[in-house]
């Protein structure tokens, strides 16, 4: 009886709980700190390698750091582990929002962070500064990746920019015709492909649909996906909520989704083209388009965790990373463009960096690079507040449904 | 004297304290470990994070909950939630019902050991392993499609198929126990007195076995309301409570939403839980 007694009291306990939420509260929100008005913690680069610590705990992208696992002729770890000593061990994750929680478990020494990851690892001081004198492949980088607002504050570089592409619109050739050139396909609500949808299951999604907005609705006056005022993102909501009858399922595993092209459960749909070669790999009859509307995507960095006991081993493998071998091998296995030139002449296919556009500045800047919204409208508006990134979250459960 | 026979003798005299000690190691268990973890959940529901930084911000507030219980998504993902649970467990009670009553009245003993062991043989396999499969099955072009023609697809169907498949074993073991106490003499007893088959089960079998069904329908809908990993895999675009909870700690790193949405499981089962005290199906488990 006694047992029943202290069930009945949490019970009780947990009731009261409730009914005061019940009664309401007055929503107090915390200001967070974004924009110009952002002081990253007082962190120290590294000044001097030492001598390599003999482990790196790596916290990557699928696809970025390979040790051979998954397909032998692609490794770039083990070379790298017989150069330095420093035993290599890979975790990967599905979206960004993954990689800063698991960020901040400390037990991580580097990490390829895109930028919707990067400044809140900055911001929340999981990531220190880098001294890029230390990582002697630093100087052959393209200048236009250098020091952008997703991996640099004041002109503090934090981190190495490793590669960029974008998140592309993927069909099946033998299920969809005409082959499509407008993200409309995934968005009208009568696509013929109801159903057969796939798309990425991340708050981020969300600046897909005002990239589409931003070409289809100009009144609504968007500049930049990532900088949404109340009535601007209420209507990428609403268009994602439209969306969503003809969606079969969102994908954050880069495997489910190829296993879903492949066996024909979703015939189009956002994807990274490491997806689409994998797919094509195993015989699926996938292709990728960058559509007109353009594209969101990704300018990813190697970063250093501020807790890692491991420093010199990680400066290596920034260096080591972004070498005009390894950075060759990454880009073609994961289908982007290499941040290191000198890699274009050693990639497989002599084609890969004209295909991905490597060098040309001038269509990377029409990509829109995944960054973290803020409070402070990056389109330089000061008029307005933007949704941040927990609104954004929170907008992402309520379309999902 | 040995130290160990003088402590041996120390702890005779003292009964109290030799009943605290052999009970002090399941109680810290019990007391910081479970219900420790509870009462941290608890607390962490009601301080937030900076959305911004992600780190966790210990001021006291009930806007968690409000937004729990204002905004509508929550509701639809609890009802949501609660209907797979019901479902799965009524449709694990209704296969497990015939298959128990089989092995504990009509079975061999040498057959009943072989059914129990075959009944808990899929417990040996994965998780993710049996999950998967039931993707590839239910796949547009998979096995389900090929045998029967058509496939429910990816969805809350097939999340229901998936679950009641999984915790099919968690339920005809406690029936299986149930059926097998039951005194064969009670059912003679009911012949003997003009009771047909449909009567007898209806006012001796199934009244005496009530409580071993409940037993069996709390692991199922406890783990149903829990479960998260299923519905992300043969789920299509739809999300249960558990995505709620996994979503605000790996996505959107805030824990102490995800705690407050947590809470809405416990004190589910906590009703639940009071409900079926009454049953007297605790003593079953």
């Amino acid at each position: 009886m006694r047992n029943s007694r202290t069930l009945r009291l949490i019970a009780g306990v947990m009731c009261a709980g409730t009914a005061l939420a019940a009664c309401g509260t007055s929503s107090t929100s915390s200001s967070s700190a974004g924009g110009g008005a952002f002081t990253p913690p007082k962190l120290e680069a590294l000044s001097q390698l030492g001598q390599p610590e003999g482990a790196l705990n790596i916290l990557a992208w699928p696809g970025y750091a390979e040790n051979g696992s998954n397909d032998p002729n692609v490794d770039w770890v083990t070379p790298f582990e017989q150069a330095t000593g420093c035993k290599v061990n890979v975790k990967t994750f599905g979206t960004s929002d993954e990689a800063v929680s698991l960020m901040k478990t400390g037990q991580y020494d580097v990490i390829s962070a895109s930028g919707d990851a990067s400044l809140r690892l900055i911001a929340g001081g999981d990531v220190e500064p880098v001294n890029t004198s230390l990582v002697p492949n630093y100087a052959d980088i393209y200048d236009f990746l250098k020091n952008k607002p997703w991996n640099s504050v004041n002109n503090v570089s934090y981190g190495v920019p490793h590669g960029w592409g974008a998140n592309v619109l993927t069909y099946r050739t033998d299920k969809v015709s005409p082959a499509p050139n407008s993200w409309s396909t995934m968005f009208d609500p009568n696509s013929p492909y109801k159903g057969k949808v796939i798309a990425y299951d991340s708050p981020i999604y969300i600046a897909d649909a005002a990239l589409y907005l931003m070409k289809t609705k100009p009144e609504l006056g968007i500049k930049n996906p990532y900088a949404l005022d109340d009535k601007q993102f209420q209507a990428a909501v609403d268009l994602l909520k439209q969306q969503r009858p003809l969606v079969s399922e969102y994908w954050s595993d880069y495997l489910k989704e190829s296993q879903a092209l492949k066996n024909g459960d979703a015939v189009i749909g956002t994807a990274w083209q490491v997806t689409v070669n994998l797919t094509q790999s195993e015989g699926a009859p996938v292709q990728s388009t960058l559509p007109t509307e353009g594209a969101t995507g990704w300018s990813d960095t190697w970063m250093v965790s501020a807790k890692s006991p491991h420093k010199t081993c990680a400066y290596k493998w920034l260096d080591h990373i972004v070498s005009p071998q390894a950075n060759a091998k990454v880009a073609e296995y994961f289908g982007e463009a290499p941040a290191n030139p000198k890699a274009c002449s050693m990639t497989a296919d002599a084609k890969h960096c004209e295909t991905y556009h490597a060098g040309d500045a001038a269509y990377a800047s029409q990509i829109w690079y995944w960054t973290t919204p803020i409070t402070q409208c990056i389109d330089g508006r000061t008029d307005v507040k933007c949704k941040d990134y927990g609104e954004w979250t929170r907008a992402w459960t309520e379309i999902k449904g | 004297m040995s130290i160990a026979a003088s402590v041996s003798g120390f702890l005779y005299r003292k009964p109290r304290l030799r009943l605290g000690m052999l009970l002090s190691a399941p109680l810290l268990w019990l007391g910081l470990a479970y219900l420790g973890a509870l009462a941290a959940l608890f607390v962490t529901a009601f301080w937030h994070t900076d959305t911004f930084t992600g780190q966790v911000v210990t001021e006291w507030s009930l806007d968690n909950f409000a937004t729990l219980f204002r905004d509508e998504v929550y509701r639809t993902i609890t009802v949501r939630t609660l209907g797979i649970a019901v479902a799965v467990t009524v449709i694990d009670a209704v296969i497990a019902f015939p298959m128990a009553f089989y092995m504990a009245k009509f079975a061999s003993p040498r057959a009943q050991r072989v059914l129990v062991i075959a009944v808990m043989t899929p417990l040996w396999a994965s998780y993710l392993v049996k999950a998967y499969s039931w993707r590839v099955m239910l796949s547009g072009n998979g096995l389900v499609g090929w045998l029967f023609g058509a496939t429910p697809g990816y969805g809350l169907a097939a999340t229901v198929i998936t679950l009641s498949y999984l915790w099919l074993p968690y339920m005809i073991l406690p029936i299986y126990a149930g059926l097998d106490r039951l005194p064969n003499s009670l059912v003679e007893a009911s012949g003997d007195l003009g009771g047909r088959p449909w009567r007898t089960f209806r006012s001796v079998v199934l009244p005496l076995t009530f409580p071993a069904i409940v037993a069996g329908s709390i692991f199922t809908f406890s783990l149903t309301l829990g479960d998260y990993i299923t519905v992300k895999i043969v789920g299509g675009a739809n999300q249960m409570l558990g995505n709620v909870v996994y979503d605000n700690i790996g996505a959107a790193n805030n824990l102490p939403f995800a705690a407050t949405v947590a809470t809405v499981p416990v004190v589910i089962m906590l009703v639940y839980l009071a409900a079926v005290r009454r049953t007297g199906a605790l003593d079953n488990l």
